[in-house]
């Protein structure tokens, strides 16, 4: 790689003790650990990027004496395959890093949401939750985790879709207010974070938030897991450090002839060639669960959107009227335009329509539909009308 | 004042209690916002999306049904923004509705309907979806039709059968495109745990929920000449049916319903109340009857407590889901199905009609009704005893086709010969009546004194309380009850399914303990059964409730036993409660059934 540095923090090996870190965090009070994670600037590595410091300490100040951690396994989103890789390789750094949550908060009780066609981790994420489980009681600490697995549905990567389904419930998202830092799982404060970042989180109580937030920028603290894929000749799975431009990536990443990079999968952004110079990866610019899909000019980004679409199409919960009308009438509409029944100006329509489906639908499926559509269309109208 | 908020909507301060959401201060404030998936007898879904507003700060619009009224919160209920979301969301509900409007049934009482014309929406901006999909209309049972081309997935009916009934005869399947609203394993509504209590029906938006109506074939038997129609209608619809033609609710309009169904051209027009005394008459013996077994005799097999049987929708529950318990259900048919039996029997006798060429209506506040009139047990007669059972809805429909100007008829009385009646049967129309009717008649029986209640009023088993207990001591009884003196008759009421399987598992797990249980289907009672006019609220089933308490005091005789009608047919054609003919006209069996 010419532009990007290469990190190895996730996977790198911390310690030969396991459980040591975990072991030394575990002494520290729930103040101390709130604060070092707030003072490294993390945030979240699902993609929506929340200060995770800011929302332990919510749920550190209800009242209510249960309380639980969550972790979302429930790696869904197009592109994104570095959770997977985080469970089989470093399960232990996941747990950890939930159970200095638990400290943090005084929880109990922990959820390890587990995507369904993960289910053949379970044997090993058995086993290495034996040895956890020891551990922390070892430390004193009074944590169980649980696995729940998922059945298929992208929407229970919704957070509070995701409360749903371990509940037992049809995998719906909620009303937002309340969060979950106030009524989350089971209606308790809970705190609910992508697997990444709890990885995170155990790197930062071994490195020190000032260390960790040498890397990165003052937007976007520390490294991230990006899975890399489509018209590439390394696809696969890199840290790299947040911040960095498109360009950078494309030169280290794509073939010679990328014409677009979708930046964070089905729901994130599509990025055409002539942006990518003053594009940022990264919360100040254009955010990723991890996912970097790249194109070449081989590609037709009619069928890329087309491919979104339906995919939404689908996995919408049905719940709300904007997402699971207006997916199917993006779908259509696309597939009208494209067959000369519409008119090119009905891509405009379909335009005011995303629009609507961003400030109106339930939750942020439905909202970031209009991601993936808006620039798609905007950056490759020719391509969805010839 | 910590406990209100103070808000600020379209430029207008505004101060609500904590909990309460923009759309109920928006309220408040006059301000009307639409809503569509939104119910107040439910918990809020927030899914329609049509009720959005703009809220300064907000990065995108919130739904005001869901949304926390929060302190220092600006809202703006009519922005470009807010329009144009609005627009599009209804325009989405439309592409996938078949809005074949003028054919519905709903026609001109559909909630999208409204809201469509209000924006004006009279061409498709998007696509039609209809096509698109395969909606099916499964009209096979005998109560309810359910259209899914007409659904708008607000999900009123699932919150109704989960949250209200505890039924979930009804839940969303599938996800994306493909979500609908649906039964288990898709079976039809027929063949699943639905009690047929409608209540789904009377809050269904749309047309996708609507009762299987009997309009036409109630018409054809009306002109045939060739057949007697006998029409009965149930209490509670005197105090609903003005609603239909404008009237606030709460009117009572006995006599102006008596005056429509002569001019509709009933040949005979009847009143269930008359068989509402006939029941308590038959459960007051049959409940003394236990306790005496019980009390007296010691006998195991009776079962106690006895549970009421008047509301069908309450019998086919407990039939799915407390099927152990059929045995504490009286064996007392319904009102209706009492009528029914007696129409075609004591009445033809009496009248000299052949009873193969009596038509038998019913006009009932109830979907169940249509199903309970169809069961294979209800021929005791030797007919079916209820030919057609139609809704309050109905008979509205009716009254309208034939150009009747309802609100200046004039009052009327009932026929005679079952026509006559007590406040005792009008409160059967309420939770509570049936037990109310039930002890002025039982007390009196075994006390030979009135109930020791002011003016007859038994109010501690009146009201909207969900479940309700009352004891009433019997004291310096006649010697024929002897075995009485001092008993404390324990009973409860529960009205809305959901109460009824709350008393249920109370008295499964041993910690209720009742002689006498009043359940009603629907919550208020028959009030607000399936089949009365649309809306239904809580303020609106109270007002039904204190109409039919008016009435009740209104009458001359307060007590079943008192009608002459009553004393009549007993003397002439019945015998005695519980007597051989009883058994056989007025009694019935139940079925069990599977919980899926």
């Amino acid at each position: 790689m010419k532009n990007l540095k290469r990190v190895d923090i996730i996977f790198g090996a911390y310690t030969q003790e396991k459980y040591k870190v975990l072991g030394e965090t575990l002494k520290k009070s729930s103040d101390q650990i709130i604060s070092e994670v707030t003072d490294s600037g993390l945030k979240g590595r699902g993609g929506a990027g929340f200060p995770t410091g800011l929302k332990w300490k919510y749920t550190a100040n209800e009242a209510d004496p249960i309380k639980y951690v969550v972790c979302n396994a429930d790696e869904g989103e197009p592109g994104t395959f570095k959770d997977r890789e985080i469970l089989t390789r470093v399960p232990r750094k996941v747990f950890s890093g939930m159970a200095i949550c638990a400290k943090a908060i005084g929880a109990k009780k922990g959820y390890l949401y587990l995507r369904g066609e993960y289910v053949y981790m379970l044997p090993d994420l058995m086993a290495e939750l034996e040895l956890f489980h020891k551990c922390v009681k070892e430390n004193n600490l009074d944590f169980e985790i649980k696995i729940s697995m998922g059945s298929g549905a992208y929407i229970c990567g919704e957070e509070s879709a995701l409360f749903e389904s371990i509940e037992g419930k049809r995998g719906e998202p909620r009303n937002k207010p309340p969060y979950p830092t106030v009524s989350g799982l089971f209606g308790k404060p809970t705190v609910i974070n992508n697997v990444e970042t709890f990885v995170n989180t155990l790197m930062i109580m071994r490195l020190g938030a000032d260390e960790f937030k040498t890397l990165g920028t003052s937007d976007s603290r520390g490294s991230k897991l990006f899975s890399v894929s489509g018209d590439t000749p390394v696809a696969g799975i890199f840290e790299l450090e947040l911040g960095m431009s498109l360009e950078d990536f494309v030169e280290d990443f794509g073939d010679g002839d990328t014409k677009a990079v979708q930046v964070g999968g089905a729901s994130g952004f599509c990025v055409p060639r002539k942006k990518f110079k003053d594009t940022i990866i990264g919360f100040e610019g254009v955010p990723t669960g991890g996912s970097m899909m790249l194109f070449n000019s081989s590609r037709s980004m009619y069928n890329v959107l087309k491919n979104y679409v339906e995919f939404f199409e689908e996995e919408s919960c049905g719940q709300c009227t904007p997402c699971r009308v207006g997916c199917q009438q993006l779908k259509l509409g696309i597939e009208a335009v494209k067959k000369g029944e519409k008119s090119a100006t009905y891509l405009d329509t379909l335009q005011k329509l995303a629009d609507t489906m961003k400030v109106s639908a339930k939750c942020g499926l439905g909202q970031s539909v209009a991601n993936s559509f808006s620039s798609i269309v905007d950056n490759f109208k020719e391509e969805m009308i010839y | 004042m910590a406990n209100t908020v103070n808000l600020n909507i379209d430029g207008i301060d505004v101060s609500v209690e904590a909990g309460k959401t923009v759309l109920d201060a928006a309220k408040e404030l006059n301000i009307h916002i639409p809503t569509l998936c939104y119910h107040e007898d439910l918990c809020v879904a927030g899914n329609c999306r049509v009720c959005v507003v703009e809220q300064e700060g907000a990065k995108n619009l919130v739904a005001s049904c869901a949304m926390p009224a929060q302190e220092g919160m600006v809202i703006h209920t009519n922005t470009h923004k807010v329009r144009n979301a609005r627009k599009h969301i209804v325009e989405l509900l439309l592409s996938e509705h078949n809005a074949d409007c003028t054919k519905c049934y709903k026609n001109k009482s559909c909630e999208l309907q409204d809201l469509a014309s209000d924006m004006i929406i009279s061409e498709n901006m998007f696509l039609d979806l209809v096509p698109e999909k395969n909606y099916t209309i499964d009209n096979f049972s005998p109560s309810i039709i359910k259209d899914d081309s007409k659904c708008i997935r607000c999900q009123r009916c699932v919150r109704t059968c989960h949250d209200l009934q505890h039924v979930s005869a009804l839940g969303v399947a599938y996800k994306g495109d493909k979500m609908k609203i649906s039964t288990f394993f898709e079976n039809s509504m027929f063949d699943v745990v639905c009690t047929n209590c409608g209540q789904c029906v009377i809050r269904c938006p749309t047309g996708a929920l609507i009762e299987k109506n009997y309009i036409e074939q109630v018409w054809d038997a009306i002109h045939d000449p060739n057949v007697h129609v006998v029409v009965q209608t149930a209490p509670a619809t005197r105090i609903a049916l003005g609603e239909e033609f404008g009237m606030e609710a709460g009117n009572i309009v006995t006599g102006k319903l008596a005056a429509s169904l002569r001019r509709l051209g009933f040949d005979s027009v009847l009143d269930t109340d008359f068989s509402a005394d006939l029941t308590i008459m038959e459960e007051g013996t049959e409940l003394l009857t236990r306790l005496k077994k019980a009390l007296v005799d010691k006998d195991a097999s009776v079962k106690l407590p006895m549970f009421t049987s008047c509301s069908p929708g309450w019998v086919k529950y407990i039939e799915h889901m407390y099927p152990d318990y059929l045995d504490n259900l009286s064996t007392c048919k319904s009102p209706q199905q009492m009528f029914g039996a007696l129409v075609k029997t004591y009445y033809a006798e009496k009248k000299k009609l052949d009873p193969a060429k009596i038509v038998s209506v019913s006009i009932m506040p109830c979907t169940a009704k249509k199903f309970e009139a169809a069961r294979p047990e209800m021929r005791g007669s030797g007919y079916q005893d209820v030919d057609l059972g139609i809704t309050t809805r109905e008979l509205a429909v009716m009254i309208k086709q034939a150009g009747i100007d309802f609100n200046s008829l004039p009052d009327e009385k009932f026929d005679s010969l079952m026509g006559q009646s007590t406040g005792a049967a009008v409160i059967f129309g309420a939770t509570g009546g049936v037990m109310e009717a039930a002890l002025r008649t039982a007390y009196e029986l075994v006390t030979g004194r009135e109930v020791p209640f002011e003016n007859l009023n038994i109010t501690a088993v009146r009201g909207m309380e969900g479940v309700r207990e009352a004891s009433v001591k019997i004291e310096n009884v006649l010697p024929a009850w002897s075995f009485l003196e001092g008993v404390e008759l324990k009973t409860a009421i529960a009205h809305g399914l959901k109460n009824a399987h709350q008393i249920m598992d109370a008295i499964k797990a041993g910690t209720a303990n009742y002689h006498f249980v009043e359940v009603m289907g629907c919550p208020g009672g028959c009030i607000g059964g399936g089949g009365q006019p649309i809306p239904t609220t809580p303020e609106i089933r109270q007002k039904r409730a204190d109409a039919i308490y008016r009435e009740d005091e209104g009458m001359e005789i307060r007590k079943s036993h008192e009608n002459p009608e009553i004393t009549q047919i007993y003397k002439e054609f019945l015998g005695e409660p519980l007597g051989h003919k009883s058994h056989e006209l007025l009694h019935t069996h139940y079925v069990k059934r599977k919980r899926v």
